[in-house]
């Protein structure tokens, strides 16, 4: 099989001398540092603990599913669990995962800036990510929480006496966290641009992180002000969502959706940018219809904010609303669509290799449009009377969120990890890796649409034995996909020592950060490049490349 | 892509700008980093709005919902207490247009005194409100702690446990802005310090012009908490 | 070659702008504005107007918060990207509100 990859001489090859890895020395140096993508790396490191951590209450749930009694967990335990796995995952790992790690390391070097804008508050912004994480994790250690990831009044304000006001500060604190990652690139990606690097020049990467950003910036304070009155509700027994004192629980849900919604969006945005930038580099093409995929994510971004009600259909809205929210999620599918036929466009004609990323980011499409397609049906209104709260539900969303983002994600590990590390990752290995990631979680939540199209409700225990045979099938593929998640783990740690040297551009990339040596000096740019070609310019890469032979024979 | 000449970029700003010690090392110029911080301040009020704007959703459904409610309760707050810390922000908030600009035309006094003035009329504002709580917790006002409807017997039972909603908006609101005040006024101590020190006026400004923001936007909010909350119906007290 | 570098047409930075300092005298003007409106919205308070009593008094806040923004906070001296951040803010919230009323308004039609 032909491929890209092209590595310097390993026996003379060597990582370079000065790089932002070694350029300073101990503890306090990674804990107090400025650099962007010293954090992006202490990002990674966490959010990867806590994924496994989110992982393992999956497992138990998974485990307890296994058989239709409820035998394994009591039932409040079980809901302990699935809460902490939501919580865990949507907040420590999803939000965070592509725009703290990959983001943090690349927006600057791919606009061609020294560090991010305000490089204290991006450290400030780790620290209150650990900040929640710490108060997530006491919160479990007390004896958890049980209202679902939602904190759905007046479920969490008066019926449980779990550990809801330590949970809801952990959300509250993490939100502050991804409020100012937001900002930074806001503001580092208005005012920070190389001379020459024109807003249509910016990689799409850039473009979805800055559409993400946006949400993150106008709808995580709305989730915050949300908690705090579930918080005061709870301590000091203020009435805003309290039926009793006059208050309307469904306020909640509005204010809670008004983010958590656009939340989503926050999550897969920076994806897609992965799989933007992946899909040009392996099929050695520009992306098909830049602007359209550009404007597509801003298009997500601004649609995001119209159609939060969609959550709510049997909860008491109007039915007229719910009328106008359902015809509203269709427009989302709209800018969703434009990506995918574009990357697909894009694959037309062009020079396709399968190496790692390019098997994730296959992984992506093909598992995010199964998921973005039965999102239509759950937006349609009368489909979702039927499907909601099944495992329909939990199965298009983890399609979304796991097929989908976890996917890119995974893409954007294996691209850039070259980049990172300066070292690569066996190949075989990975592209194993990627199979089984693939083939574990078509097992696990494939049939989850059925069972959920069958009837089987989310969020209990136990259920009828009719319902065995998918939930083993899910079970089983669970195992395989935890299997998928491990061996990136080992194999990347491996690659850290013994992995072969990278060079600067062994994806043969045209991006700004693969002009660089890999792993890149602390202040990115020796000089600030200027930028006189458009993303995606392979002729450019390969004149240039011309030119250095040239040169050096 | 052109590859800059060594040293060729530094040369033509060093020409054009004396470096301060401020001016950090990944900003190409100090224009860049003045107008970096400052749109980062306004993102950050963005994010503000929308913190207080989920408050203000609430204020406006249940308003809709149980006015004769909140038309009594708010008749239990005093308008003058009200319209005075109105006037002591709306001073406090011009004494810190004024320290900027003191900080912008380099008069360190003045600005240490604006900032002082500033953070006299912020606590001013704090003690009123104190008082004002005070006299909430003495009527019996505060839902949750200790609450009872004996002042409005005449709404009956049903409307008058809806005013319940009306103090807790209340405080979450005044709460929220108050907090945000004590932030505020904690800072304003630190800027003073280093105002002293003559740091804001030798061209560098930023953190004085942008906490001005912050500053003013917390006036903005009691701009609107103040009619929402007390000014409903005086016309039929 | 060299002149690359200085980006005259400033396609890069497009929102720079230049700074503008406010004085005393214009802080003076709008202080007193402030406090004329003050005593408006307290005055229009006690007059009886029906349902335009809130609308008149949200106006006249709106009205405040305005001159605020644009003197004591310089807007009306700053780049467009800052005007627009601004907008962008005040779109949002909107948004919340029209969205969020759908809801509770068509949920008791005529009863609102």
């Amino acid at each position: 099989m032909s491929t890209i990859v092209s590595l310097p001489d390993q026996s003379t090859a060597a990582l370079p001398k000065r790089n932002y890895l070694n350029a300073e020395h101990g503890l306090l140096s990674w804990l107090l540092t400025g650099d962007h993508k010293r954090i992006a790396m202490l990002y990674l490191i966490s959010i990867t603990g806590f994924f496994f951590l989110g992982g393992a209450f999956a497992g138990l749930v998974r485990l307890e599913l296994l058989t239709p009694a409820g035998d394994l967990l009591a039932a409040d335990t079980y809901n302990k669990m699935f809460t902490m796995h939501g919580i865990v995952m949507i907040f420590l790992f999803l939000v965070p995962s592509v725009p703290a790690t990959l983001g943090n390391f690349l927006i600057p070097i791919m606009i061609g800036a020294r560090d991010l804008a305000f490089p204290k508050i991006n450290l400030l912004s780790w620290y209150l990510y650990l900040i929640g994480g710490t108060f997530t994790l006491t919160a479990l250690v007390l004896g958890g929480v049980d209202t679902g990831w939602t904190f759905t009044t007046p479920l969490s304000t008066h019926y449980l006496n779990t550990h809801v006001i330590t949970t809801g500060l952990a959300i509250f604190v993490a939100g502050f966290s991804s409020i100012f990652t937001g900002l930074n690139f806001i503001v580092t990606i208005h005012r920070m641009r190389a001379p020459g690097m024109t807003w249509f020049r910016m990689p799409l990467f850039v473009w979805s992180n800055y559409a993400a950003s946006i949400l993150m910036v106008l709808g995580t304070p709305v989730l915050a002000i949300a908690i705090v009155l579930v918080v005061l509700e709870r301590t000091i027994g203020l009435g805003v969502f309290d039926p009793a004192k006059g208050g309307d629980p469904l306020l909640f849900q509005h204010l809670f959706w008004f983010y958590s919604h656009p939340a989503v969006y926050i999550m897969i945005l920076p994806g897609m940018g992965v799989i933007s930038e992946v899909m040009a580099n392996f099929s050695r093409k520009r992306v098909f219809g830049y602007t359209a995929v550009a404007f597509s994510s801003v298009a997500i971004a601004v649609f995001g904010f119209f159609v939060w009600a969609h959550h709510m259909f049997i909860m008491g809205v109007s039915n007229y609303s719910a009328l106008v929210f359902s015809l509203l999620t269709m427009l989302v599918a709209v800018p969703s669509a434009i990506k995918i036929f574009n990357w697909s466009a894009t694959l037309y004609k062009g020079s396709i290799t399968f190496e790692t990323p390019m098997l994730y980011a296959f992984g992506f499409i093909g598992l995010f449009t199964i998921g973005g397609l039965t999102g239509v049906f759950l937006g349609s209104l009368g489909m979702d009377i039927h499907l909601t709260e099944t495992y329909f539900i939990v199965a298009h969303f983890h399609f979304v969120m796991v097929g989908g983002m976890l996917m890119a994600f995974l893409a954007g590990i294996h691209f850039w990890w070259p980049k990172m590390t300066g070292r690569m990752y066996p190949e075989s290995l990975s592209k194993l890796a990627a199979v089984t990631t693939f083939i574990g979680f078509i097992l696990t939540f494939f049939p989850q649409f059925i069972l959920g199209y069958l009837g089987m409700p989310r969020r209990y225990h136990a259920y009828p034995a009719d319902y065995q045979v998918l939930n083993v099938l899910s079970t089983a593929g669970a195992t395989v996909l935890g299997v998928g998640y491990l061996l990136p783990i080992l194999y990347l740690a491996w690659s850290l020592k013994y992995g072969e040297i990278a060079g600067p551009n062994p994806w043969q990339a045209t991006g700004l950060e693969w002009q660089l040596q890999s792993p890149p000096l602390t202040e990115n740019f020796t000089e600030i490049p200027y930028v006189d070609y458009e993303a995606y310019d392979f002729e450019w890469l390969a004149h240039k490349q011309k030119q250095e032979v040239t040169t050096v024979g | 892509m052109v590859v800059t000449q060594p040293g060729e970029l530094q040369e033509e700003h060093e020409h054009e700008h004396v470096h301060l010690p401020q001016h950090r090392h990944h900003f190409e110029t100090e224009e860049q980093q003045r107008e970096a911080a400052s749109f980062g301040m306004w993102l950050f009020l963005l994010t503000e709005i929308m913190f207080f704007g989920g408050l203000f959703m609430a204020y406006l459904l249940y308003r809709n919902w149980y006015n004769p409610a909140f038309v009594a309760a708010s008749h239990t707050l005093s308008i003058k207490l009200g319209a005075l810390n109105t006037a002591i922000l709306i001073t406090s908030g011009f004494c810190m247009a004024m320290a900027v600009w003191a900080a912008e035309t380099r008069k360190r006094k003045a600005l240490v005194n604006f900032l002082g003035l500033t953070n006299f009329f912020g606590i001013a504002f704090l003690v009123v409100k104190y008082f004002e709580y005070a006299e909430k917790w003495h009527d019996s006002h505060i839902p949750g702690l200790k609450f009872s409807i004996a002042d409005f017997g005449k709404l009956g039972v049903d409307m008058a446990q809806k005013t319940q909603v009306y103090y807790s908006l209340y405080f979450a609101m005044t709460g929220m802005h108050a907090l945000h005040m004590i932030i505020g006024i904690v800072l304003i101590f630190w800027y003073m310090v280093r105002a002293n020190r003559g740091e804001f006026t030798e061209g560098y400004v930023a953190p004085i012009e942008n906490f001005g923001l912050y500053w003013h936007f917390v006036d903005i909010v009691w701009i609107f908490l103040f009619p929402l909350l007390y000014l409903i119906d005086l016309g039929a007290k | 070659m060299s002149d690359l570098h200085h980006d005259p047409a400033n396609i890069t930075n497009p929102e720079h702008h230049d700074h503008h300092i406010v004085g005393p005298s214009t802080y003076l003007v709008i202080y007193g504005t402030l406090l004329v409106l003050t005593a408006i919205t307290v005055a229009a308070a006690f007059v009886e107007m029906g349902a335009l009593n809130p609308i008149v008094a949200v106006l006249i806040a709106v009205i405040k918060a305005t001159v605020v923004i644009l003197w004591f906070m310089h807007m009306k001296y700053q780049s467009k990207l800052l005007k627009l951040t601004i907008g962008a803010g005040v779109f949002t919230f909107l948004v919340l509100i029209a969205m969020t009323l759908s809801d509770y308004m068509s949920r008791a039609w005529g009863l609102w």
